[in-house]
């Protein structure tokens, strides 16, 4: 008998669009494979559906607030619905991406230097001041990103001083604080985790090659903008040490099921650790549905497998 | 998804290198993916222009449905001719008569929406770099039209009174010096999308002298025109001038657009070309949906639900106006006297495309000023439109917006980054 599974996409967030065609993806996936699927938004009557249906397990590919900061993870663990993916206390530390940088820091990961700041710090301190007090600690370039948010929106190279503040203004409107964080040069990779419950597992890391040197929204979800390679064009030491860095990484956020591991090799081999995913993009242009493929695992199979370990968890 | 990348490179697009340059044009964007909010209950959408048509009679539809299963069944379930039914081109003669435009059925042609009339002008007309004059603003699937034809999008200096005589021959020449070919005019005369201003009637005859004087087309786009308020707007540009002007017209803001029937009233020259062109791209125009137009024309009271259509938009133009005054007072807006769109002005250094996020967090979605330029300008204007929402939703909304607005100065205030 296969698993009755509710994939959860949309909701009100910025991601909307990607949680729509990540989760019409990942429907299309477990349908393939057998599972009886259902496709719904998260809205005023979902646990009132979810109670009364309650199906085997859930898979949510909400992207935001609403999908990744621990919530949605605290109200299906009351309603006992299984479901797909970390649970609340890993979602809320991955969220944050600074508290994430935190924990790898003190497990003696590698990650960028950086500095954290809310909106009200600025408007009490003279954004001025505080903005030349970061660049000359700090000194350019810079990443700004907003510091609860995905899809790379918000984020942005910023190479002087002439073009700081406006790259504060927008992150801040993604979210509330923003996250100030040295540039490392290097090879952009994603190692994607999957663990169904006999350890996580490392897939084959994903480089990133956008055509326009950043990897912004347009580079991720726009077919031809960026050029993959699976596996990554590194030494075999350098990806295994990236991919031990991001099982570190998985494992010290406690992290369940899946999760994709950002990550920058510098040219030393360095791999340093950006942030953690618990909600990976499933779209056509994804990297966790690459690195399964190259895994040598069809998406069918292997959601179906994760699914099946949320059932048993 | 291809299943077999192992080792190797990909971008997704096997067929990047085969594309006509063109197609480089048509890229879809984070503003758009931030859209995908309207269609959540919870949001106010000022974004789409978009009829309310719940304040269409449901009955009238079925009444007409029911006819037509009934008379004309296997007439409209089967190809039609590429120019459209001959009935419902005698039945737009009398819509059109109400804006003074008087043509004949054989210079009228059926297309799918208004929008495939213009795509199908663009592609006659068009070759890489012409020049199309446009309003400033202007209608932005025109602007997209344009752009993917790869011509010179020129916009002309508009105000309350609509496209400026003077500065439309001074920007014809400027270009006709140039070694430009200046072809079309494209104009929204009554309660333009997106500004909502009107053309006058002296200027009207300026606008139509100046472009014969220059052998320069007009594309007259007349979808608002009996959707006025109080007084009707002045006579069609093309009742003035058969051979200079392109007329066209709509059902989607006064019946249905999800009907998709428009039309186009051109010289005959251009028609037969026009016939030609349709015909190639989709053999004919949906017989079915032009069939439930003409029953509903001959089987009810269209010009009775056009009243109800006036009545109900000037009352949430109303609503929007009393709102701006209310929660936005700094942002300077046009007053249309008819239509869907206001066009507001917001304080200088604010950028309604970048401050879009916070439309999202705040539930509100309104179109950002740029989209209907092809040059970048607009920045700090935004189109509202009115007509989708409740009355009392169009307030709600604005005051969200005025929260987005506020959010984005005190941002700009702190970090002194205005534009």
């Amino acid at each position: 008998m296969q698993p009755t599974i509710l994939v959860l996409a949309g909701g009100i967030s910025h991601e909307r669009d990607v949680s729509l065609k990540s989760g019409r993806r990942v429907a299309d996936a477990l349908t393939d494979a057998g599972a009886a699927v259902d496709i719904r938004e998260p809205d005023s009557e979902l646990f009132g559906h979810l109670l009364a249906t309650r199906p085997d397990v859930v898979w949510s590919t909400l992207h935001g607030s609403v999908g990744e900061d621990g919530s949605l993870q605290d109200l299906l663990r009351l309603a006992r619905i299984p479901f797909v993916g970390s649970d609340a206390d890993g979602a809320r530390l991955a969220w944050n991406k600074p508290a994430a940088k935190i924990v790898l820091k003190r497990q003696g990961v590698q990650t960028p230097d950086s500095i954290t700041l809310p909106k009200s710090t600025f408007r009490e301190l003279n954004a001025e001041a505080v903005l030349a007090l970061v660049a000359t600690e700090m000194s350019f370039p810079l990443i700004v990103k907003p510091a609860k948010s995905g899809s790379a929106q918000g984020v942005s190279k910023v190479e002087n001083a002439q073009s700081f503040a406006k790259a504060m203004v927008d992150a801040f409107v993604y979210c509330d604080q923003v996250m100030i964080e040295k540039f490392v040069e290097g090879t952009e990779l994603a190692v994607s985790i999957v663990d169904l419950g006999f350890g996580p597992r490392a897939l084959p890391a994903v480089e990133v090659e956008p055509n326009s040197g950043a990897f912004g929204y347009q580079e991720r979800y726009v077919p031809g903008e960026t050029n993959y390679y699976v596996p990554a064009r590194l030494r075999p030491a350098d990806l295994e040490r990236a991919a031990e860095l991001a099982l570190l990484a998985h494992n010290a956020l406690r992290l369940r099921h899946l999760s994709r591991i950002d990550i920058i090799v510098d040219s030393e081999g360095t791999p340093w650790f950006l942030e953690a995913n618990v909600t990976p993009g499933m779209t056509e242009t994804s990297l966790f549905p690459q690195a399964v493929i190259a895994d040598g695992e069809s998406l069918s199979d292997a959601y179906l497998s994760i699914a099946l370990a949320a059932l048993r968890s | 998804m291809s299943e077999t990348r192992t080792g190797s490179v990909t971008n997704f697009d096997a067929w990047k290198h085969a594309y006509a340059a063109r197609a480089a044009n048509l890229s879809v964007s984070e503003v758009r993916a931030l859209f995908s909010v309207v269609s959540r209950p919870e949001v106010v959408s000022l974004a789409g222009g978009m009829p309310d048509v719940s304040a269409l009679d449901g009955d009238l539809i079925e009444k007409a449905f029911r006819s037509l299963m009934s008379n004309r069944r296997n007439y409209a379930l089967q190809y039609g001719g590429g120019q459209g039914d001959l009935r419902l081109r005698e039945q737009i003669q009398e819509i059109m008569a109400l804006d003074g435009v008087h043509g004949s059925v054989e210079d009228l042609m059926i297309t799918t929406g208004s929008q495939h009339a213009l795509e199908l002008l663009a592609d006659l007309f068009l070759d890489q770099g012409d020049v199309v004059l446009v309003e400033a603003p202007s209608y932005v699937g025109a602007v997209g039209i344009f752009r993917h034809k790869e011509a010179h999008i020129e916009h002309v200096f508009t105000d309350g009174d609509g496209i400026s005589p003077e500065a439309l021959a001074e920007a014809a020449d400027r270009l006709i010096e140039q070694g430009r070919k200046v072809k079309l005019l494209y104009l929204v005369p009554n309660f333009a999308n997106p500004s909502g201003v009107t053309l006058t009637a002296e200027r009207r005859a300026q606008v139509l002298q100046v472009c014969r004087e220059r052998g320069i087309l007009i594309i007259e786009d007349n979808p608002y025109g009996l959707l006025y308020f109080d007084q009707k707007p002045p006579e069609a540009l093309r009742a003035m001038d058969a051979e200079g002007v392109v007329y066209l017209g709509s059902f989607s803001k006064i019946l249905s657009p999800g009907l998709r029937v428009g039309y186009v009233l051109a010289p005959p020259a251009i028609r037969e070309k026009l016939v030609l062109a349709n015909e190639s791209a989709i053999l004919s125009p949906a017989t079915f949906a032009q069939m439930m137009v003409s029953e509903y024309l001959s089987l009810s009271d269209w010009q009775g639900q056009i009243d109800t259509y006036r009545k109900l938009y000037a009352t949430k133009r109303d609503a929007a106006l009393e709102a701006l005054a209310q929660y936005l007072p700094r942002v300077e807006t046009t007053r249309p006297q008819g239509g869907f769109f206001l066009w507001l002005t917001l304080p200088e250094g604010l950028n309604s495309k970048e401050m879009l996020p916070l439309a999202v967090n705040e539930l509100v979605a309104y179109t950002p000023g740029t989209a209907f330029y092809g040059d970048g300008r607009g920045a700090n204007n935004i189109r509202v439109c009115f007509s989708h929402p409740t009355a009392e939703n169009v307030k709600v909304g604005i005051k969200r917006l005025s929260n987005v607005v506020n959010l984005q100065l005190d941002l700009l205030d702190t970090f002194g980054a205005k534009d």
